[in-house]
């Protein structure tokens, strides 16, 4: 089989369980794919050799039964991996190699998948354009030029590339869904609690959950099933009965109410962005659901609470980061002196500015008037979502203001890079699941997504709304492989 | 509100985070355009809301303080950018 690549991770997993096949196979393909695809710059790390070792001892005895059987699979590199590199995009972590693996990618590999590389993001995941990462920006398979998004940036053009046939990201403010949108693929924030955070690199702890990047939503609900798992670890994971999220899969949504928020018509808003969520009601009324108009009026207040919860816990679990037992070290004259050139060197320009931010808005004088006041904002953000949920099952919304910019094009100024994440922000600040799917183009050709927001807990139904309107969009994600000499 | 040269001192020093004169501007410059955009929370009354504190609204759960990890002495000084084997290496600290 010549184009392996071109095949969705669950038409792999069936050609390796019919041994039409090997493992073998698969990861040379998906080796031999990412080798040409250098000028992506997906990859921080790979660790191919290891993963071809692994192939052929898997197809020397395999194991059929488990759910991902020999599937060649690179991760983020914000996800510890045992014995191989892990940076988070960062200077300070550049010759970090973990001892232990976080449970995410343990689950994966559990049910027989094999690692193939470590995947650029944004450094510690701060970014939405995947510019702030030490090892450079990424390409979007898309375009020349083009931003991948953010912070998964790495990740969703390695996917949208076929560089690996599906992948994990991890999403605080967006970092998932954004990438996804801007890369013509789907993408899964699952429900906070669902995933568990123990050894993914910390950037916001209230907000970040690791979730599936896929080429289309049944491979995107067989790896959730995978990675979604209580884990004593996490103390923030939650212990509720998870769905078989691939075997329940259904296109029935007959019935569904989905509410439409008014507030998500933004100032400014692109008329393609416009017309493609007019064109996404309609596919929920072919489906058989019901639009139904909802207020969820403190939207616009979303975005500046985030930018205070965000990098306030990011400012704390960042202060690990002092040179002493593992990561960087600068020379200092003395050990405060060493600390804080360690961290001028280590961090880059925007985790820097985040933990200042961080810092001003916990110091003495100021937690009342910004932290206390957005962890406020934040609770009447989260009412309104349930207020709604009262009256519908789920929330239809664009995923990004507009679709990828070019390289270079917002990096100088903050504020309008953080308007990216204006639709997907208010899902982290209430815990809910989010996923993102690929519904047209714009009138250059780059894809655009559409968001739906589910209720806590509530990933089977989205994952089936998206598996109803996947099926009456039928987008055709346009890679002309113009990196590939 | 701005914030000025000095207080931007005062948060790099409370940060750990050297700065020289030309970051410090380019900082006070990135801070105010973002503080700015984060004054538009004040337009909220928000006396009687209840702070958010935790997003799942479960207490965390206590678990029994047994050692679970024996004998990973090497595996935590592994990454150590400096060690003697046993120790961490910083600079003196005391004189």
């Amino acid at each position: 089989m010549s184009d392996i690549t071109k095949q969705s991770l669950t038409e792999l997993v069936e050609n390796i369980k019919n041994k039409k096949l090997s493992s073998t196979d698969v990861t040379k393909a998906f080796i031999q794919r990412s080798e040409k695809s250098s000028e992506l710059n997906a990859y921080i790390t790979d660790d191919f050799t290891s993963a071809l070792d692994k192939a052929k001892k898997f197809d020397q005895n395999p194991n059929l039964d488990l759910k991902l059987p020999g599937i060649p699979m690179a991760v983020k590199d914000l996800f510890c991996t045992k014995n191989v590199k892990t940076t988070a995009g960062s200077k300070i972590l550049n010759n970090f190699v973990p001892t232990y693996e976080s449970t995410v990618t343990e689950n994966i590999w559990n049910e027989g998948a094999i690692l193939l590389g470590k995947l650029n993001c944004d450094e510690f995941a701060m970014g939405s354009s995947n510019e702030t990462s030490h090892f450079g920006n990424v390409q979007n398979p898309i375009d020349k030029n083009l931003v991948p998004g953010g912070s998964s940036g790495g990740s969703a053009s390695a996917v949208a590339g076929q560089l690996t046939p599906i992948t994990i990201g991890t999403d605080t403010g967006g970092s998932i869904r954004q990438p996804a949108s801007f890369t013509g693929i789907v993408g899964l924030k699952p429900t906070y609690g669902s995933c568990s955070r123990y050894g993914i690199v910390a950037f916001a702890s209230s907000l970040d959950q690791a979730g599936p990047m896929a080429q289309n939503v049944k491979d995107c609900a067989l790896l959730q099933e995978v990675i979604s798992t209580y884990d004593p670890k996490d103390s923030t994971s939650i212990n509720f009965k998870r769905n078989h999220y691939s075997k329940e899969l259904t296109k029935n949504i007959k019935g569904k109410k989905i509410g439409i928020p008014k507030e998500y018509r933004v100032d400014g808003m692109p008329k393609e962005i416009e017309d493609l969520w007019q064109k996404g009601i309609q596919y929920v009324k072919d489906c058989g659901a019901k639009p139904i108009d909802i207020s969820l009026p403190h939207t616009s207040y979303a975005l500046p609470t985030y930018y205070i919860v965000a990098p306030a816990e990011a400012s704390s679990n960042l202060a690990r980061y002092d040179g002493v037992k593992y990561g960087y070290r600068a020379k200092g004259e003395n050990l405060i002196d060493m600390y804080e050139k360690t961290r001028s060197e280590g961090f880059g320009a925007e985790v820097q500015r985040r933990i200042m931010i961080g810092t001003y808005v916990l110091s003495s004088g100021y937690y009342d008037a910004y932290y206390l006041k957005a962890q406020k904002v934040r609770k009447l953000i989260k009412n309104d979502f349930d207020k709604a949920y009262k009256k519908v099952d789920a929330i239809l919304t664009p995923s990004t203001p507009s679709s990828a910019f070019k390289i270079g094009e917002k990096k100088n100024d903050p504020v309008s890079m953080y308007l990216n994440d204006i639709f997907t922000v208010p899902v982290n600040l209430a815990g809910l699941p989010g996923i993102s799917i690929p519904a047209g183009h714009d009138t250059k050709g780059y894809p655009l997504g559409l968001q739906i927001i589910g209720k806590a807990f509530d990933e089977q139904n989205i994952l089936n709304i998206a598996f109803a309107m996947e099926e009456k969009i039928n987008f055709k994600n346009k890679i002309t492989d113009w990196w590939i000499k | 509100m701005s914030i000025d040269l000095k207080t931007i001192k005062h948060i790099s020093k409370l940060s750990r985070i050297s700065v020289d004169e030309k970051r410090a501007e380019k900082l006070a410059d990135d801070l105010n355009s973002i503080f700015e955009f984060i004054e538009k929370l004040n337009e909220l009354k928000t006396d009687d809301v209840k702070p958010l504190t935790s997003i799942a609204e479960t207490t965390l759960k206590f678990r029994s303080d047994e050692i679970k990890s024996k004998n990973i002495r090497e595996q935590i000084i592994k990454n150590s950018p400096e060690d003697n084997e046993d120790y961490f290496v910083v600079p003196k600290v005391i004189e």
